[in-house]
C-alpha cells in the first residue's frame, strides 16, 4: 500500500486515440438541458437523486422483456392473439407500462416482413426493447430504410424475396412498434426460455430474423 | 366512437409546409394512401411542443402507402409499403 499518491505522468497517447471523455464544447441543446436540470433542482421540483434514479431505470430496460413476450406468443396462441389485438394491454401481463403511446405488434409471416424506423427522430418501443442502438438513431438508417429498405436489410444480412411484401413502419407520433418475428423451423418442443434466447433486439426491429444456432 | 375516416378509406396527406414542430414527414405530404387502422385520439404533439395542453385530442390513423407511389424510382416490388401514423388534421378524403 502506498502512503502517498503516485504522480502519474500524462503521456501522449501513442495510438492517437481520442480522449475517453468528450471535451468538445456543449451544444446549444446540451446547455439548454443542463440549464433546465439546474432550474428544476434549484426549485426543488426534482432532486438530483430522482434524476439519477430515473436514468438508472431507463438503462435497466432491456430487449429481454420483448424477447420473453415473443417466446410466449410463439407458444401460447391466446397470448399471441392478445398481443396482436392490443399490444399495449398485453404487455401489462409482463409488468410493462407502455406509457402515453399506442404500442402495436406487427407480425412477420411467410408473406410479410415488417421493419420499424422513426424518420423524424428516434421513436422506439423503449418499454419493451430498452434503449435503441446507435444505428437506429443514425441519419443513414432513418433516411435509407424508407427509400431503399431491401438494400438496407441486405446490408444487415437479411435478404427479402421479391414475392414477399416488405412493410416499413415509420413510427412518428403516437405509435410504437414491436415486430413479432417468425418462429424458425427446428425449434419444435423448445421451452419459452430457449426460444427467448434466439429473439434478439434486431429481430424485434425487423432488420433480422431469428436463427437456430448452428443453422447458418 | 365514430371517426372521420375508417380502415379502407383512401386519404390524401396535405401538401403544405407550415413552420413549427410537425410530426408529418415531408416525404409523405401530398401522397395518397389507405387507412389501415384507427389508433384512437391523442394530445396533439404540434401543440404540446410549445407548452400547450394539446387538447382537444385528435384522431390518429395508421395510413398505408405503396412505396411506388411515394418514391417514383423505388426499386423494390409493387407490393412493398410504408405505414405512417398521421393525425387527422393532416388528412383529406381522396
Amino acid at each position: 500500500m502506498a502512503d502517498e499518491p503516485i504522480e502519474m505522468e500524462r503521456l501522449p497517447d501513442p495510438h492517437g486515440h481520442p480522449p475517453a471523455d468528450d471535451t468538445s464544447p456543449p451544444s446549444h441543446y446540451e446547455l439548454m438541458a443542463l440549464a433546465m436540470k439546474e432550474l428544476l433542482t434549484e426549485q426543488g421540483t426534482l432532486t438530483n437523486d430522482e434524476i439519477r434514479a430515473q436514468l438508472e431505470k431507463i438503462d435497466s430496460w432491456k430487449p429481454a422483456k420483448g424477447a420473453a413476450m415473443v417466446a410466449r406468443a410463439w407458444t401460447d396462441p391466446k397470448f399471441r392473439a392478445r398481443l396482436l389485438d392490443d399490444a399495449g394491454e398485453a404487455v401489462k401481463e409482463f409488468g410493462i407500462d407502455p406509457g402515453e403511446v399506442k404500442l402495436v405488434c406487427v407480425e412477420n409471416t411467410d408473406e410479410v416482413q415488417n421493419v420499424i424506423v422513426c424518420t423524424l427522430c428516434s421513436c422506439y418501443p423503449r418499454a419493451v426493447l430498452g434503449l435503441p442502438p446507435d444505428w437506429y438513431k443514425s441519419k443513414a438508417y432513418r433516411s435509407r430504410v424508407v427509400i431503399e429498405p431491401r438494400e438496407v436489410l441486405a446490408e444487415f444480412g437479411t435478404e427479402i424475396p421479391e414475392d414477399m411484401t416488405l412493410r416499413v413502419h415509420d413510427s412518428l407520433a403516437t405509435l410504437r412498434y414491436l415486430v413479432l418475428p417468425r418462429r424458425p423451423a427446428g425449434t419444435e418442443g423448445w421451452s419459452e426460455e430457449q426460444l427467448a434466447e434466439i429473439v434478439t433486439r434486431d429481430t424485434m426491429v425487423g432488420v433480422a430474423n431469428p436463427k437456430v444456432p448452428g443453422d447458418g | 366512437m365514430t371517426t372521420r375516416f375508417n380502415p379502407g378509406d383512401t386519404v390524401r396527406v396535405l401538401l403544405t409546409h407550415p413552420p413549427g414542430h410537425r410530426r408529418t414527414p415531408h416525404y409523405i405530404r401530398g401522397k395518397t394512401g389507405v387507412v389501415a387502422l384507427t389508433c384512437g385520439a391523442y394530445a396533439n404533439p404540434e401543440e404540446l411542443a410549445y407548452g400547450f395542453d394539446g387538447l382537444p385530442k385528435k384522431e390518429v390513423y395508421k395510413v398505408r402507402f405503396a412505396q411506388k407511389d411515394v418514391w417514383p424510382d423505388y426499386r423494390g416490388p409493387d407490393h412493398d409499403t410504408v405505414d405512417i401514423d398521421i393525425f387527422e388534421h393532416w388528412l383529406r378524403p381522396a
